[in-house]
């Protein structure tokens, strides 16, 4: 089993309540990156938000600058937002990255996004939400199995390409892509169509109800014949790990609360509660908030429902202080992950 | 008027879902669970849809729109900006749950709902200007319709407020709701809705019924 992290960027917050900049969070990001790689965590998955509070909007620059300065760890989008970016563009930037990785350390992960910021800032419209993304992942994947490097693709959301060079050619094979979901199972049965491996974003109620969505992925991929091998899960939630789990909560909460203030103005939620927060910090909740051992039992609790090969935290929200982050990595990588591992041979 | 007869719902009475996402499928399953047969549609045709259905709400079946909006009562879960395709033909006559919301976050900036003082079922109404629209179901998490659900004896059950202009067709999903698992508490006519949308204290909240009933007396005497 994989053990990462990811981030969108983490802004921090001046003890006088105001924001700190957003060029020291892509700096705390880069910084956590390159120790996660020392640690020997597995996956380091970046972006892409365009908040002030969570700036990592450009997962292709910070994944290529990381893949210079790692040695071991395998790099992602934690997603892309395909729909209004260009495929043409972000396959030459991962390719590029991967390169410079030396080769097999970087992969995309293609998702339409939570919130719908991008479709203002770069110009769409968000009528055409479904059109873009579903064409968008096309391209994007007949880029990928293409065998060589011209392209030939028409649609309407992008003008076509008539046997144009898309390059460079990663230094692997194909780029691992990833579709990122959050629970819609018309998207499972699409990722399991499509023979690409899925990644649940899960960020409230209890992670196994996704049990029922990992099989339809499977049982889809299957249908449409694609190698059971192939048809890869992957889980993204929130949590941060500390020495105590009372440490872990107490380390985890204020950003919790500071980033659920700032969605509730935005989306009208109301005032955070402490209690739902106790919820789902505690198993089986959606947070992976505790201490090693515990985060470990709860990892390999969901493994039985859905057989991911890889969970990966966010940690760093609403100022989470960089020091309590990096411990948080040192603690996945060193203490979770040979936990992991030992209760999963037991199984 | 066929479905509003008598006011409430034969025990193996038909569900109709439009959208099979995160809430039509939840509650679908709490309505199967309660002996209701359930039909659940999407915009793609029938069998698109047979093998998610399948796995996901063992026991429903999956049909076309058409199908879903001749049952006899119909919920609407789909995206919000979606709602002209739906079939106002089709609906006409039908009590219709429009469990949606307008969330720009996620919506995007509508302007059939940002350039008016209507709520967002009001406009949805005007479009199904033949059907019985009520509002519900919006104000609860779809993850914890489930856990949340209980039966009646249960007592201190979580209750889901009802908006809706004719008092049959509220009396009909008072009855729905009631055997699904929550209370259900008459908030007014469609347009007490607003109490109960995003950004108002009941949305996302959790109430029992009394507390329900309280905060929706607050507010109506502050306006
Ligand atoms: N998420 C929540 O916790 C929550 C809670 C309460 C209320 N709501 C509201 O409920 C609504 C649905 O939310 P959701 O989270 O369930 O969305 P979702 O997971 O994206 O699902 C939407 C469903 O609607 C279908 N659909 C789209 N257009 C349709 C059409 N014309 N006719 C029939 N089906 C159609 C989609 O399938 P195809 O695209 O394949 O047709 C999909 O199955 C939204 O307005 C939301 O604000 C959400």
């Amino acid at each position: 089993m994989d053990i990462g992290a990811y981030s969108f960027g983490d802004t921090q917050r001046n003890p006088d309540g105001s924001l700190g900049s957003t060029a020291q969070a892509i700096s705390n990001l880069f910084e956590a990156i390159k120790h996660a790689d020392a640690s020997g965590l597995d996956y380091f998955g970046i972006g892409e938000h365009h908040t002030t509070t969570m700036p990592a909007s450009s997962p292709g620059a910070l994944i290529s600058a990381a893949a210079a300065a790692t040695k071991h760890i395998t790099l992602g989008s934690a997603a892309s937002i395909i729909s209004t970016d260009d495929p043409v563009r972000i396959y030459q930037q991962f390719a590029t990255a991967d390169i410079i990785s030396g080769g097999g350390r970087v992969e995309i992960t293609a998702g339409r996004g939570s919130s719908v910021e991008t479709f203002p800032l770069f110009g769409f419209d968000l009528q055409d939400y479904d059109e873009l993304y579903e064409q968008k992942l096309d391209l994007l994947m007949s880029i990928n199995d293409s065998a060589s490097e011209n392209i030939t693709w028409s649609g309407t959301t992008r003008p076509a390409l008539a046997h144009l060079a898309v390059v460079p050619r990663p230094a692997q094979n194909k780029l691992p892509i990833w579709l990122a979901t959050g629970g819609n199972a018309a998207s499972s049965a699409r990722a399991g169509r499509l023979g690409l491996p899925v990644s649940y974003g899960i960020i409230g109620g209890a992670p196994h109800r996704f049990a029922p969505l990992a099989e339809l992925y499977r049982k889809s991929g299957a249908a449409a014949g694609h190698a059971l091998q192939t048809l890869k899960v992957s889980v993204a939630a929130l949590g941060l790990v500390a020495p105590s789990t009372k440490e872990a909560v107490e380390r985890f909460y204020p950003g919790w609360y500071n980033l659920n203030i700032e969605m509730g103005r935005l989306r009208g939620w109301p005032k955070p509660d402490k209690r739902a927060f106790d919820a789902q910090a505690a198993a089986p909740g959606a947070y992976y908030v505790g201490s090693p051992d515990e985060i470990a039992e709860r990892i390999v609790h969901l493994h039985g429902y859905l057989g991911h090969m890889r969970h990966f935290l966010q940690s760093d929200i609403g100022g989470l202080p960089q020091e309590h982050f990096l411990e948080s990595i040192t603690l996945l990588a060193t203490e979770v992950k040979p936990r992991v591992e030992r209760l999963l041979a037991q199984k | 008027m066929n479905t509003l007869e008598g006011a409430r719902l034969a025990p193996q009475a038909t569900i109709g879902i439009l959208g099979a996402g995160r809430v039509g499928t939840a509650i679908a399953r709490l309505a199967l669970a309660a002996g209701y047969r359930v039909k659940l549609a999407t915009s793609k045709p029938a069998e698109e849809n047979s093998l998610i259905i399948e796995i996901v709400t063992p026991g429903a079946e999956a049909v076309d729109a058409s199908e879903a909006a001749a049952a006899d009562l119909v919920i609407v879960a789909i995206p919000l900006h979606k709602f002209k395709d739906l079939d106002s033909h089709a609906l006409s006559g039908k009590i219709v749950v429009d469990a949606m919301n307008y969330w720009s976050a996620t919506d995007g900036e509508i302007p059939d709902f940002v350039n008016t003082a209507l709520t967002s079922s009001e406009v949805v109404a005007a479009f199904l200007s033949a059907s019985h629209v009520l509002k519900s179901f919006n104000h609860i998490g779809y993850h914890e319709m489930e856990p949340d659900a209980l039966p009646a004896a249960t007592g201190e059950r979580r209750a889901l407020a009802i908006a809706g202009d004719n008092s049959a067709a509220k009396t009909v999903l008072r009855g729905f709701i009631e055997h699904i698992g929550f209370d259900a508490v008459d908030a007014g006519d469609l347009a007490a809705g607003r109490h109960f949308e995003p950004g108002s204290e009941i949305f996302n909240g959790r109430f029992n019924a009394s507390e329900l009933n309280g905060l929706l007396h607050a507010v109506r005497l502050s306006n």
